[in-house]
């Protein structure tokens, strides 16, 4: 029948655009090879009008959420450019986010750099278009996760420690070490909360190569099969004792505030929204075997449409007095060193231990695990994808 | 149709019917069918392991792997258990609802009840789900009430769940009650039949395809949720979770690809299951 061949035509039709994405969008480079070769901007023009953004929540605020966080208002009547800001909730969405091509930069941690940079998804800084770069602290520049061959790929916004936030009307003997969420969690169990995310297993690595020496673990990122696993069977004991896993923060205040979670991994802001909002008592602890954590860099992308607005935005966002105010409201180190001096609490920076570069080198930044092990120990390293895979094991 | 119309009319009507029916059909073919095809030709494909870019080069490891992996096995059988006891529960809850509504209720109750069922359907899915995280939270209104809450897992999902997929159970049951003629089941009494009876042979029969119908929307929603879990689930992970997570966070879709497919084959059988009992006539 002739309508049959027709919709056989029709058919045929898609599978044909089906194979032409094959072909067209094909694929990227692996890690052994270089980035691809992309060139920073010369010169820095008018702005365009329009920004588009993926950042951490409480990045990029325009008073919309609290009026005292307003760091996007000023910066769009002064430049012109209309920002919109996408939400990005993990490492891997942000990615994922980019890789669409409809934003012009990215706030992205260590775990998420590498892969930008390596699938050609953001193009290096041209830093002498960025003059607030100078007085960033130099412990943060051509930093592995932020640059490739002393190029450096954005501009560094400011870092912090994951720490473990406790419920003191419950938790009451103050502890101060990750044991408290690993082999001690039964005295929690089911009131425990964990990251939900991949990178979390470098927690679990961070601890054991504390409590376990005659693992090796090295660095948490750089994990052998062996080590993985060792890493995943904690984690997997863990579960026994997790109410439940946080991805986002919101989820997080609110599960403290409402007692499903009284222990666990966190960030400073989610403990000052719980503090702010006053139902429940909680204080955070760096404890004692050090901690993972991020340091935050604004990328822009490859095919950003609005690059001149991006520039702009990048030096804003690090100038002294924004770069505080964002630290401030966020709760981590300002990447500038002269923000110090423009913090609204006099001792802010003393707190996070902002210009304090020995403290800062005990943070084991997020960084995308590879199979070249990122500490360079080695080639029999796991690659993030079994850890992902590891990851989804570990939940069941 | 009028027979004795001018052959230009019926071209005319021929032309005005093809391009009322183009739009509907280049969306099912194009945007639904090709959207699967596309899917499924990515199941075959790979990734980089570092970038997550995807390799286009045909390779069946992917489906290799969803067949064989423990781990995808056993969230397929949770996730499936999940569907199946959303399923029973919400027909359980929905034909003495149902029934009632359609024979026993006056007018003016059978409406309010019908407003009743459908009012939730104009909420946000969140704000449903969210409410039951706080109803069912260790310090909630149920706990404050009864001492106890299930907590968040697994059975918290299935009654959020059940929750939110009743009213789609109970529409199409309500409608199977309302054809059955009250005569039928007047002849079945006057003929000596007990009200089980009635039940078991006139109602049953006539009221199984309704059943199935609305069987297939509680089924199909509950197997592809992955959201409900997130917010009442505690720990918990079903299948949707595992295929958001190789797609967004391992950015590995030949994989996600590869593991969409189990749930569309469940969904492929259970239609075909119900297209036997009828059902597919009563949606």
């Amino acid at each position: 029948m002739s309508s049959k061949s027709r919709v056989g035509l029709v058919l045929a039709t898609c599978a044909a655009l089906v194979l032409a994405c094959s072909t067209g969008c094909s694929g990227q480079p692996g890690g052994g090879e270089p980035p691809p070769k992309l060139e920073p901007l010369s010169n820095v023009g008018d702005g365009e009008g329009q920004l588009n953004l993926i950042a951490w929540a409480g990045y990029a605020e325009d008073g919309s959420n609290d009026s005292t966080a307003d760091w996007v208002t000023p910066f769009e009547k002064e430049t012109g450019c209309q920002v919109n800001v996408k939400i990005g909730n993990t490492s891997d969405e942000m990615v994922q986010l980019m890789r669409s091509g409809q934003y012009d930069g990215v706030s992205a941690s260590g775990d998420a750099t590498l892969r930008l940079i390596y699938a050609g998804d953001v193009a290096p800084v041209n830093t002498d278009l960025v003059p607030n770069y100078a007085s960033i602290s130099s412990f943060l520049k051509d930093k592995p996760w932020n640059s490739v061959d002393g190029k450096m790929y954005g501009i560094p916004h400011g870092w912090g420690a994951n720490l473990l936030m406790y419920n003191i009307d419950v938790v009451r003997d103050a502890p101060n070490s990750w044991s408290a969420v690993f082999d001690d969690a039964g005295k929690y169990k089911g009131r425990v909360t964990a990251y939900d995310s991949p990178i979390y297993i470098a927690d679990a690595a961070l601890y054991l190569s504390k409590s376990k020496p005659d693992l090796g673990i090295k660095d948490p990122y750089s994990l052998t099969p062996e080590q993985l696993d060792a890493a995943a069977e904690l984690l997997k004991k863990q579960r026994e004792n997790i109410g439940e896993y946080w991805s986002d923060y919101t989820k997080e205040v609110q599960a403290f505030e409402s007692g499903t979670s009284v222990i666990g991994t966190t960030w400073q802001v989610i403990a000052n929204t719980i503090g702010a909002d006053n139902r429940v008592q909680v204080n955070t602890v760096l404890p004692k075997e050090g901690s993972t954590g991020w340091s935050d860099t604004w990328m822009i992308s490859s095919k950003a449409a609005n690059p001149n607005c991006m520039y702009k935005w990048m030096n804003w966002i690090s100038s002294p007095e924004v770069n505080a105010e964002v630290a401030e409201f966020f709760g981590e180190a300002p990447a500038n060193a002269e923000a110090c001096e423009h913090t609204t609490e006099p001792d802010f920076c003393d707190i996070y231990h902002a210009t304090d570069e020995d403290f800062a080198a005990k943070i084991h930044y997020w960084t995308t695990p590879q199979k070249n092990c990122v500490d360079g120990s080695g080639d029999n390293c796991t690659a993030y994808n079994e850890w992902v895979d590891k990851w989804q094991q570990i939940k069941g | 149709m009028s027979a004795g119309a001018a052959p230009s009319v019926s071209v005319r009507r021929r032309i005005s019917l093809g391009l009322l029916l183009a739009p509907p059909m280049a969306w099912l073919v194009i945007a639904y069918l090709g959207s699967l095809a596309v899917l499924l030709v990515s199941a075959f494909w790979s990734t980089d392991s570092f970038t997550g870019a995807v390799v286009h080069t045909f390779t069946f490891d992917n489906i290799m792997r969803v067949a064989t992996d423990d781990l995808f096995r056993t969230a397929t059988v949770r996730t499936a258990s999940v569907a199946l006891a959303v399923t029973v529960i919400c027909a359980v809850l929905a034909v003495p609802l149902a029934f009632y509504m359609a024979k026993v209720a006056s007018l003016r109750v059978r409406l309010a009840l019908v407003v009743a069922v459908t009012t939730p359907l104009w909420a946000s899915y969140l704000v449903k789900a969210y409410a039951w995280r706080m109803l069912l939270s260790p310090e909630g209104p149920l706990a404050w009430a009864t001492d106890y809450t299930p907590g968040y897992g697994l059975t918290a999902t299935i009654v959020t769940l059940t929750y939110l997929w009743l009213p789609y159970m109970v529409l199409p049951v309500f409608a199977a009650f309302s054809r059955v003629p009250d005569s039928l089941l007047d002849a079945s009494a006057d003929l000596g039949a007990s009200d089980w009876s009635t039940l078991r042979m006139v109602v049953a029969p006539l009221v199984f395809p309704g059943i199935a119908a609305g069987s297939i929307f509680t089924f199909s929603l509950s197997l592809g949720d992955y959201i409900a879990v997130t917010i009442v689930g505690g720990k918990t992970q079903l299948l949707g979770n595992i295929i958001y997570g190789q797609l967004i966070t391992a950015n590995n879709q030949p994989l996600a690809a590869a593991l969409s497919i189990i749930p569309l084959l469940a969904i492929v059988a259970y239609l075909l299951a119900m297209r036997r009992t009828g059902a597919l006539e009563n949606i």
